[in-house]
């Protein structure tokens, strides 16, 4: 083989590595990239139906109950401004508290219940995840707009 | 009155640092022997005082001087020595600081373990060290000291996260910042190349056990992390796809792709000016790891206490470093030159493919570690990248590079051929083929994706064993043990390691298909079924620890009604913090871990637990320790240790760089280690 040649077919390989690289980036990177939305926002309907997305603010006080019998827990989430509803079942983590700030991972059902498949943990009593400040903070400007208003 | 000395120090070891980045390095460009000769003693110097600092902040924490902000933040009486002593690096000025440390004792072991290098190669070497200890230094003093004083004092401090108190948490650290740091060893050693011109297979021989001593310790340290996330975290998972994670993955990434890419240019003189490039983005990518980690841009488990201000330093520290270090390789590169010619299907062809397919899954990682941070920078909203993304995109592009780990040792230097090559390995794949598809049948289920695991890890260790009888068939007389004793320790190295890969990848097949997950409302006698043992709740009771409360759940585990073990998870309320921590009980065993983890309490003194069974679990962490101990042998091998090299010669060689970019092996080896390069070569 020519070294022109194998110069030829060392770029082919390499760009034909790339490309199946990047082909596969793209098409896992469309089915895996999961948004956050606040309470409002899903509120507004602004939220996917029937994909999976995170919500985030403060678990809403006196909202937490277990099912007797299972290990199904319902909570809400609220941003101060809207509250959802959320049903998880599983084990939650550590620092899971009314009145603290948490992330939650799922869908949302017909009924408007947000079906969680995964709630975050956090690893700090004070440690705010930045999802749950974003949509206190949200809620909070779009408060002192209506205010102004 | 001692913090104010750590303090002192740091700035004493900032000014040494200023001189061992300039002086050195100036000396070494305009030929002035004594600006030359200052490095070492200004590098002990420096070290000697970060230590000192070290040991001042280690003794406030020790004795609980809660009139140091940073104690009084992240300690507390009640913890425990070992704890307290561990808090010294638990928090981010902590951190900082230890990795200054471990930053000025890699310059310092330079300093004293390179007496075969030239003296102009060792100055510009330790300059460069100097200038990334000077950005360290100036970033901690500025934005983050450690002894800043909080007056007046606090009369208890606020504990340490309880996450951290675990022994995990007392070497992790250390280990992965050993690592990260050491990379900048191997940086030094390019940018020392590209400022002096010269870069040939002595080069190559004198960083590549640097580079490899970091890359051990960055192995070990992600596997101890993962670990620790295992059974401290109290998920049971091994390893999240979590941007911290993958902050330490990069560098192992590129680092791994550069410990392979450097032997080519040790053994053949090729692919240099692509050894620099990854050894500066190695590099990069430590500094891109830290500033993760420490900006708090991430959600994440190690996304503690955050500051805005030093993720700017750092995102500034990074882009000056990158910036003048790609800047110092465009200008110098051609210089460098490309290295010695191969063909295409040769042991360079191979080790190229790996090399390009081990930064291919490291730029996928870091496009899904990075978008978030992008897209929200942009203000296009927050978005998280899943797990899935990750083992959809990385699994595809690191199975074509594990199938070459089977065949990349077995073929030869400069040009191979394709049919004899099929000829050797024809039976390796015959087997690993037949084993794969017939061992899941032992798990009880045949299922499709096992069986490919299982090949390629059977394929590398079959391949490995093909190998290793082929050079022995070729190693002349004697018994099986001289010839094997003939061998270098590189070559039992580079097995080792590899065959590490294989465990590894045995185990991460087998406890992704096979695990048993089950989170369970249990009462007071009530039984659950996981992977064929019984778990046996028998109620709860209160411990008292040295600085938390904790609940203790007895859990019987019972395999055909045999009595096997009783493991006790906790639940523990820290005193100072009033954290809740689980604390995961967990049976080891060669082919099964049993987990255990207490959820919450419910009515009448049922509990929701987690009861997981996890086959093979640990040898996904024995795998890493094989590939540590793969890259440890690698390094005591002989030429690493021949100190005998003379400086004449060594100068004489350095004075015709390019001679060896013809590809003649012999010219690439030394005096003293020609004899031993040529065996080899010819053994291949």
């Amino acid at each position: 083989m020519k070294p022109r040649h194998k110069k030829l077919v060392m770029i082919a390989s390499g760009v034909t590595a790339l490309g199946v690289a990047a082909i596969l980036v793209l098409n896992a990177f469309q089915s895996n990239l999961v948004f956050f939305f606040s309470p409002s926002q899903v509120i507004a309907n602004e939220a996917p139906i029937g994909k999976s997305f995170r919500i985030g603010g403060l678990v809403a006080e006196g909202s937490v109950k277990r099912d007797d019998g299972s290990t199904t827990v319902h909570f809400a989430v609220t941003d101060t401004a809207e509250t959802i509803p959320v049903v998880y079942t599983g084990i939650l983590p550590d620092l899971f508290r009314e009145g603290k700030g948490v992330v939650a991972q799922g869908k949302i059902s017909d009924a408007g219940i947000f079906l969680a498949d995964e709630v975050l943990a956090k690893h700090d009593e004070n440690y705010m995840p930045p999802e749950a400040a974003e949509a206190l903070e949200r809620a909070a400007k779009a408060q002192r707009a209506s205010l102004a208003q | 009155m001692i913090p104010e000395i750590g303090n002192f120090s740091l700035i004493l070891a900032l000014l040494l640092a200023t001189l061992q980045g300039t002086l050195p390095i100036i000396g070494a460009a305009r030929g002035i022997p004594s600006w030359i000769a200052l490095a070492k003693p200004v590098v002990q110097g420096q070290f000697v005082f970060v230590l000192i600092a070290f040991f001042c902040l280690a003794y406030s924490f020790i004795s609980s001087d809660f009139s140091v902000l940073n104690v009084a933040n992240n300690s507390n009486t009640e913890l425990p020595f070992h704890f307290r002593l561990a808090a010294t690096w638990g928090s981010h000025e902590g951190s900082l600081l230890l990795w200054v440390l471990m930053l000025a004792s890699w310059s310092v072991a330079v300093s004293v373990f390179s007496k075969q290098l030239p003296d102009d190669v060792v100055a510009r070497v330790i300059g460069v060290l100097g200038l990334v200890s000077i950005g360290f230094l100036v970033f901690m003093l500025f934005t983050s000291n450690p002894f800043d004083r909080l007056l007046p004092a606090a009369a208890e401090g606020s504990d340490l996260n309880p996450l951290l108190q675990d022994f995990g948490m007392v070497v992790h650290p250390p280990m992965l910042y050993m690592g990260y740091v050491g990379f900048s060893v191997a940086f030094a050693f390019a940018i020392a190349a590209l400022l002096s011109g010269k870069l040939d297979a002595t080069w190559a021989r004198w960083s590549r056990p640097w580079t490899i001593i970091a890359w051990v310790f960055l192995t070990i340290g992600i596997m101890l992390g993962s670990w620790w996330a295992y059974y401290e975290l109290g998920w049971g998972g091994w390893w999240f796809w979590d941007p911290v994670e993958n902050a330490s993955f990069l560098p192992w990434l590129v680092g791994t792709a550069l410990v392979h890419s450097l032997a080519a240019t040790e053994k053949r003189g090729s692919f240099k000016s692509w050894t620099v490039l990854l050894a500066i983005s190695t590099f990069a990518l430590s500094l891109l790891g830290t500033f993760l980690v420490r900006s708090g841009v991430l959600t994440s488990v190690h996304a503690f206490a955050t500051d805005p201000a030093r993720g700017v330093f750092i995102l500034a520290f990074l882009v000056i470093v990158i910036s003048c270090a790609l800047l110092l390789f465009a200008w110098r590169a051609p210089k460098v030159g490309l290295g010695g010619k191969f063909d295409l299907l040769s042991r360079e062809s191979m080790l190229l493919a790996n090399n390009i397919l081990l930064l291919v899954a490291a730029a996928s990682v870091l496009l899904g570690t990075l978008y978030p941070l992008i897209i929200d920078a942009l203000g296009l909203g927050k978005l998280s990248v899943g797990p899935p993304f990750f083992e959809a995109v990385f699994v595809p592009i690191m199975t074509p590079a594990i199938f070459l780990i089977g065949i990349g040792p077995i073929s030869r230097w400069k040009q191979m051929s394709l049919p004899a090559l099929a000829i050797r390995l024809r039976w390796a794949f015959g087997i690993s083929v037949v084993s794969a598809l017939i061992t899941p049948f032992f798990m009880g289920e045949w299922k499709p994706m096992v069986s490919f695991g299982l090949l390629l890890a059977f394929w590398i260790i079959v391949c490995a064993f093909v190998n290793v009888k082929h050079r022995l068939n070729n190693s002349g007389e004697g018994n099986l043990l001289t010839k094997l004793s003939k061998q270098s320790r590189s070559y039992y190295g580079m097995h080792c390691a590899h065959i590490g890969v294989a465990i590894f990848i045995i185990g991460v097949t087998l406890v992704n298909s096979y695990e048993t997950e089950k989170d369970v409302r249990m009462e007071i006698g009530s039984k659950v079924t996981v992977g064929g043992y019984v778990f046996q709740f028998n109620g709860t009771s209160d411990v008292v620890g040295p600085n938390y409360k904790a609940v203790r759940g007895e859990i019987s585990v019972l395999k055909d009604d045999q009595f096997v073990r009783n493991l006790y998870p906790e639940k523990r309320t820290y005193n100072a913090s009033g954290m809740a921590m689980t604390e995961a009980a967990i049976d080891t065993g060669f082919f099964r871990d049993l987990y255990v983890a207490l959820g919450e309490p419910l009515s009448n003194g049922a509990w929701v637990v987690r009861a997981y069974h996890k086959p093979f679990v640990d040898w996904i962490w024995f795998g890493c320790i094989l590939m540590a101990m793969g890259g440890i042998t690698s390094i005591t091998d002989r030429r690493y240790r021949l100190k005998i090299i003379k400086k004449e010669s060594t100068a004489a060689r350095v004075a015709e760089p390019e001679k060896q970019a013809e590809g003649t092996p012999a010219a690439v080896a030394s005096a003293t280690t020609k004899v031993e390069l040529a065996t080899e070569t010819t053994k291949v």
